[in-house]
Parts: C-alpha cells; structure tokens; sequence
C-alpha cells in the first residue's frame, strides 16, 4: 500500500518531477521512494511496506526489463495466483505481490486485471509495445487521479501530486460543486478540480501513442426481480455467506506486518474483529473512536466486544475542540468540499494506529452496501408502504423508529412525515426513488450559491446526470437492489472509501482492507433475495444469522446506528479557531465567489445560536467551511475569483 | 402603510429559512417543504415563531402542512385562529 506518480509523454526535467509529484504523497508511503524513467515515460513511488519487506521495492521491472509497475495497494490472492504462475514456468525474484501483477499482465495481457482479487491501483509500462495501462479495482477503494496537459499524461494516487505539474492548477469545477451539494460526491470520473480526473472504480484505461482508450471490466450487478431466486434455503446461504466472508478476512490479514482492526461497537466491524481475532498469530490490537457527546459515542459497545474478543484495545477520544482542529488537515487530504465532519475523527483514529505501530487494519466497511444496513433502504421501503395508502394516518409514524436519532423528526405529526418523506409524490417509478428526498433535503443547501455560480449551473440537474448514467438493466432490478447500487457504486467510492476511507488513513499512513468489500462475497450478496438483507425493517438479516454465534446477543440485536460526528456545533463557541471566523468572514466569501456572505454569516449566526441546527443548516454550514477550506489549501489567490467555466 | 401578517410572516421566512435572501422567488402559493426552504428543525422553528409572535399556541393536530407549508396558508391558519377557540 503505498502512493504513486507518473507522466507519459516527452519532458525535460522528468526527473525533478516525478521527485516533486512523489513527495507530494510521501505520507502514503513513508517507507521507501523510487523512480523509474526511461524515454518518454515516468513513474514515481513512495511505499508503505507491507508484503515483501526486503524485496518490494518499486517501481518494479521484470527481469528483461520491458514490463515497470508502479502500484499502491494489494492483491490479497497473490498466494494463490503465484502458484499458478510458477505452474506455468515464471519465476519470481521477489515475494511480492506487485511482481505477481507483473506476471500476469504477461500472462494475461489487459485482462490480468480480472484474475485479481484486491484492493489496487497501478500504471505499468509495456516497453515493446510503448503502452501504458493504468487500472484501479472494481470497488474503488484505492484511489488514481490523472489530467492531460500540453499532450502529456499525468497521473498520481493523489491530486496534490498532479498540482505539482507546471500548468496544472486548481480551480473548482462547479458542476462537481452541484454534484456535492446535492449527491454527496462528484460523479466519477469528474473531481472537485477543474479538468483534473479520477479513472473510474473497476476500469482500466491504456495509452498508447496518441490513443486513449478506457473500459470497464466489472460492474455490479444484481437478478432480475423475476428471476427464481438462486438461493432458497436461508440456511444454505447463511452457511455459505459465513464461509466466504470468513475466507475473504482470512485472505486479507496476509502481511509481513501485523494486522489490527477497527472497532466501532457496531454489528459489522465486531463481525470482523471477531473472525480476525480468531485468526491473528498474534494478540488483535483493536482501535476505536470515543465522542463527549452520548448521541454519537458507542463506548459501552466497543468495551464488550473488545472484552470478550480479549483484544489489546486503544480508544481515541473525539473531544470538543478536536474536529475543529483538525478540519483544515482533512480537508487537505480529502481534496474535496464535504458536508459532514465524519472524516475527522477517522482521521484522529488513524493517527492513533499509526502511532502504535501498526500499518494494517481491517474494518467492517461496506456490510451496510453489501447486506442493505442503511436507514435510507428501510425508508424507501416504507415510503413505498406509505404510498400505497396515501391518506392513511398510521403508516408515516414508521418514519420515527427509522430516525430516533434525529429530534426533529420524532416530534413531527404523521402528516408532516408524509410530506417530508415525499410519500405522495406518485413517483414510485422514478429510478432514484429511494434516494430522492437525501438529495432533495441536501440540494436545499444550494440556497447560499452565489448569484454567479447559480448563473453557471442554470439549467443543471445533478441527479438527471446520476439518473442519466445507470445501466440498462437497473429497471429490471429489485427496488431494494436499486437502492443498493446507488449506494454501491456511487456513495461507496465517491463518499465513504474516499473521503472517509483512504485518504484519512493514508493520511497517516495506514491500509485500511475491507473483507466485506470482496468482490466475491459482493457477487454473491447481489444474488440472494432481497428479503434476507432486508427482512421488514431488519436490516443485515442474513449477515446476523450468519454470524450469530459470533457475537453477543447485545450486538446481534442492536439496530444499526448510523456513524455520526458533531457537525456545525463543533465550530461554535468561543473556543473556535480563528480560521473558522476568517474563511466565513464576508471579504473572503466575497473574494472567493461561490457563496452569498451575507446569507452565509446569518447561517453562522443562526447555528451560534440553536442548540440541534436542522439537517439542512449543519450540512450547508460544513460544506461552505470545507469549500472554503479547500481554496484556501488548494488555489492561489489569483485563482481564488476564478470560476470555471 | 400598516404592516399584515403575511409581511411578517414571510420577513421570518426570509430571514430563517432563506438567510435573507429577498431575491428567492417563493410565491405564496409555494410549498416550503417542496422547494428546500424547510425542513423538519424548521418546523419546529417556525410554530415557536408564531405561537411568540401572533400569542397563539397550536396543539399538535394543528401542526401539520395543511395549516403551515406556504405563506398563504399560514396566514390563513393564524387568521383562523383569531376567530376560533384554541383546537384541543
């Protein structure tokens, strides 16, 4: 797990930088740095070594020097595939994964990349052939950038390294601003930086010449609802789900380093935990946030677990000040606006592995794509109940048991919940049905857009653009698997892996692995019937039966509490920083351009003074901080007023 | 020139919801739950406003978007409740 950088095209002082584009992510890989240059190519690496301590080096060439990778992440069936390999008369010179890759794309051609069973990203050179193939893994989770400039490719694991190109600089994209403010998430491959490019989860692209040429090579897929179930027997499934999740953790604590867990006290992360811990050679170190505030804080549930797993268990406290602190940091490493404060304390807790020794740590990320663990499932779920008897008084009550967390809502009458939930909208063949009122209740947040950004997105909508791009089989889908894909192939990458996932942990120089996101346990998920993820309003069903042995009762049972963080409330108060007051003051939203500063300092005002700011107002007051932010870490003041076009 | 309900309420309006934004077209037909302007904080919010501004107080069977999600209904509800007794 490691960063890399490259350029394909002719440069003079290549060299100098692919030094600068490395270091601008040596945080990813704190280990080694190497280069490799030959005539018209460069590749750059800084390594986090995990597998092959002594021999892994990169980029790394085969022995007749034609074929160089550069790779960051890590193939968890390098054994297997080694094996077959040496079968077929290679040798290795190394114990690596990376020179498995390198052999393969021998083998394989293009086509290497189906046989891998990891979380990577890499560019490797073909000498021969002059061509260059960069790919990144089918969920996502590790990160690739690239842009063009003056006919040369650049690419990097991430965009900081890419500023580093002369004549590449940042500027906003408001089009990805939109997307932010309404999806959460730029729509892939577009990023927060004007022509700056992400390759999309599951693609690979190749160069070679003046041709480009990019494809996907898996998608998630689910049944058609007609189809006869190809698992019937919940028994059957339940054994068989604990059987491949059990091997795709087992895979995933292959390292020459120890591997750790994260512990949230939730269902998921304790699933893991408890599989690790059964399988560590060495005492599992667990590692979870704590909150001062009881809304968000989880302590009493990590305790239990981490007591009766027996694990050496650290906690990091999240306190008041922390999240306020560290914001510009994570906004740095996200390189990109958001509208919640959640990556700052998984930022915190990385520190906190790193600082213990660890490298490596499993968590239970992806179980709620996967199984259906969302609250947003069972809301579609009951809205669609809901739409079946519009005037019933009953039915929108439902509403309340999906949110006790949200104060707002449980004092709401049955008519309001109906309104807010857009039970009567009729539109129940509208394909992002289940997501609609997310993205209407976070497009509400576009009300302080400035009257000249406004002008440049007239007329776009980010979610025709979403609806726009699913694959032709999304309508002969389930509507939970539709609600599932929409989480999966858009949130998961463009949210919850990236700016919560890798870059807090790299970061810090830390691999998070996930076992529920292989994607052979995904494929599998995707066929059972919609009934054992979801079973009424029980999410996960078939994951708890699975695993039910496992753990307490307590954790078994417990209803899925969404990971939160304190949002505007963490900038409030006298104890603020003073970048909190500079960055929403009226002459720097007004130089910047994106944001009405007068209706953003009343924002401010108005969350100073409510003591639970609505949904609307916390996400508007983090996305404007952290758009803000971003400007500051990533724009020059020339740039600053410079909208996109 | 005197000053009406509907002229107070939609100043709060402005001012809560929409951060003074006077340029919004919202008409007084217009859903605020539709159009973005409110959510479910912001309910909460604006029934504290006009039970401390009009002295009125609303049982919570009034509390619904019948009465409460445009201007012109609320101005209709709080006349409404000038002239009748305070629902149960």
């Amino acid at each position: 797990m490691c960063g890399f950088s490259g350029y394909l095209g002719d440069l003079p002082d290549g060299a100098s930088l692919l030094a600068r584009m490395t270091s601008a992510i040596a945080h990813r890989g704190p280990d080694e740095r190497g280069t490799f240059s030959s005539k018209g190519i460069g590749l750059g690496h800084a390594r986090l070594s995990i597998v092959g301590l002594g021999d892994g080096q990169q980029p790394m060439s085969d022995a007749s020097g034609a074929l160089t990778i550069a790779f960051n992440g890590e193939i968890f069936n390098y054994v297997e595939l080694r094996d077959q390999l040496r079968a077929k008369g290679y040798s290795f010179r190394t114990s690596s994964d990376t020179e498995v890759i390198l052999h393969l794309y021998a083998e394989l051609g293009d086509a290497c990349v189906t046989a891998l069973n990891g979380d990577f990203a890499f560019a490797l050179w073909d000498g021969r052939k002059r061509r260059l193939l960069l790919a990144r893994d089918r969920i996502g989770v590790r990160p690739l950038f690239y842009t063009w400039n003056r006919g040369t490719l650049y690419f990097a694991s991430e965009v900081k390294a890419l500023l580093q190109v002369p004549g590449v600089s940042a500027a906003i994209d408001p089009i990805a601003l939109d997307q932010i403010f309404t999806l959460w998430a730029p729509i892939a491959p577009r990023t927060a930086f004007r022509g700056i490019f992400e390759l999309e989860p599951a693609h690979v692209m190749t160069v070679q010449g003046s041709r480009s040429t990019t494809w996907s090579y898996w998608t998630l897929d689910y049944p058609d609802r007609d189809e006869p179930p190809r698992y019937k027997n919940e028994r059957d499934a339940a054994e068989e789900l604990r059987a491949r999740l059990t091997e795709a953790t087992r895979i995933r604590m292959r390292a020459d380093v120890p591997v750790g867990a994260y512990l949230s006290g939730g269902l998921d992360s304790s699933i893991i935990s408890a599989l690790a811990a059964g399988m560590s050679p060495h005492e599992l170190k667990t590692f979870s946030v704590t909150f001062d505030s009881a809304e968000h804080d989880e302590s009493a549930f990590q305790a239990e677990m981490a007591q009766m797993l027996g694990t050496c268990h650290s906690t990091v406290a999240c306190g008041e000040g922390d999240i306020a602190r560290m914001f510009p940091e994570v906004i740095r490493f996200t390189e990109r606006p958001v509208l919640r404060t959640a990556p700052a304390p998984l930022y915190h807790l990385a520190q906190r592995v790193r600082e213990q020794g660890l490298k490596v740590v499993l968590t239970g990320e992806g179980a709620d794509e996967v199984f259906a663990g969302y609250d947003i499932f069972k809301e579609a779920r009951v809205r669609r109940f809901c739409a079946r008897q519009p005037q019933s008084q009953i039915r929108a009550h439902l509403f309340r048991k999906l949110y006790p967390y949200l104060p707002g809502l449980q004092q709401q009458s049955a008519r309001y919940l109906s309104a807010f939930f857009g039970t009567a909208d009729g539109a129940l063949d509208d394909p992002l049905f289940s997501h609609r009122p997310r993205f209407k209740g976070t497009a509400a947040t576009k009300l302080f857009f400035s009257g000249d950004l406004r002008a440049k997105l007239a007329g776009y909508d980010a979610t025709e653009e979403l609806a726009s791009g699913l694959p032709k089989a999304f309508d002969r889908w389930h509507t939970l698997h539709q609600a599932q894909y929409l989480e999966g192939r858009f949130l998961l990458p463009g949210y919850i892996l990236s700016s919560q996932g890798d870059r807090m942990a790299m970061a810090h120089g830390v691999e998070g692995r996930f076992p529920f996101l292989d994607h052979t346990l995904i494929e599998f998920a995707a066929s059972l019937p919609p009934d054992m993820k979801l079973r009424g309003l029980t999410e996960k069903h078939i994951l708890r039966e699975a695993t039910k042995d496992l753990l307490p009762a307590s954790i078994i049972r417990r209803t899925k509490q969404p990971y939160r963080a304190p949002d505007s409330v963490s900038f409030i108060g006298p104890g603020a920083p003073d970048y909190v007051r500079t960055t929403l003051s009226e002459a720097e939203l007004s130089a910047n351009g994106l944001f009405n500063a007068k209706a953003v300092q009343k924002l401010h005002q108005k969350c100073a003074a409510s003591a639970h700011p609505g949904f609307r107002d916390n996400a508007a007051f983090v996305g404007i901080l952290s758009t803000q932010l971003w400007l500051r870490s990533f724009t020059s003041s020339a740039h600053r007023t410079e909208l996109a076009a | 020139m005197s000053t009406t309900a509907k002229d107070i309420v939609q100043a709060f309006v402005v001012e809560n919801f929409l951060f003074g934004d006077h340029a919004h077209p919202l008409a007084g037909s217009d859903s605020l739950i539709e159009n973005g302007v409110i959510d479910s904080t912001g309910v909460l919010e604006l029934v504290a406003f006009l039970e401390e501004r009009f002295e009125i107080t609303m049982a919570d069977s009034e509390i619904v978007p019948d009465n409460l999600d445009s201007l012109d209904r609320i101005v209709a509800f709080i006349a409404s409740k000038a002239t009748a007794p305070i629902a149960a």
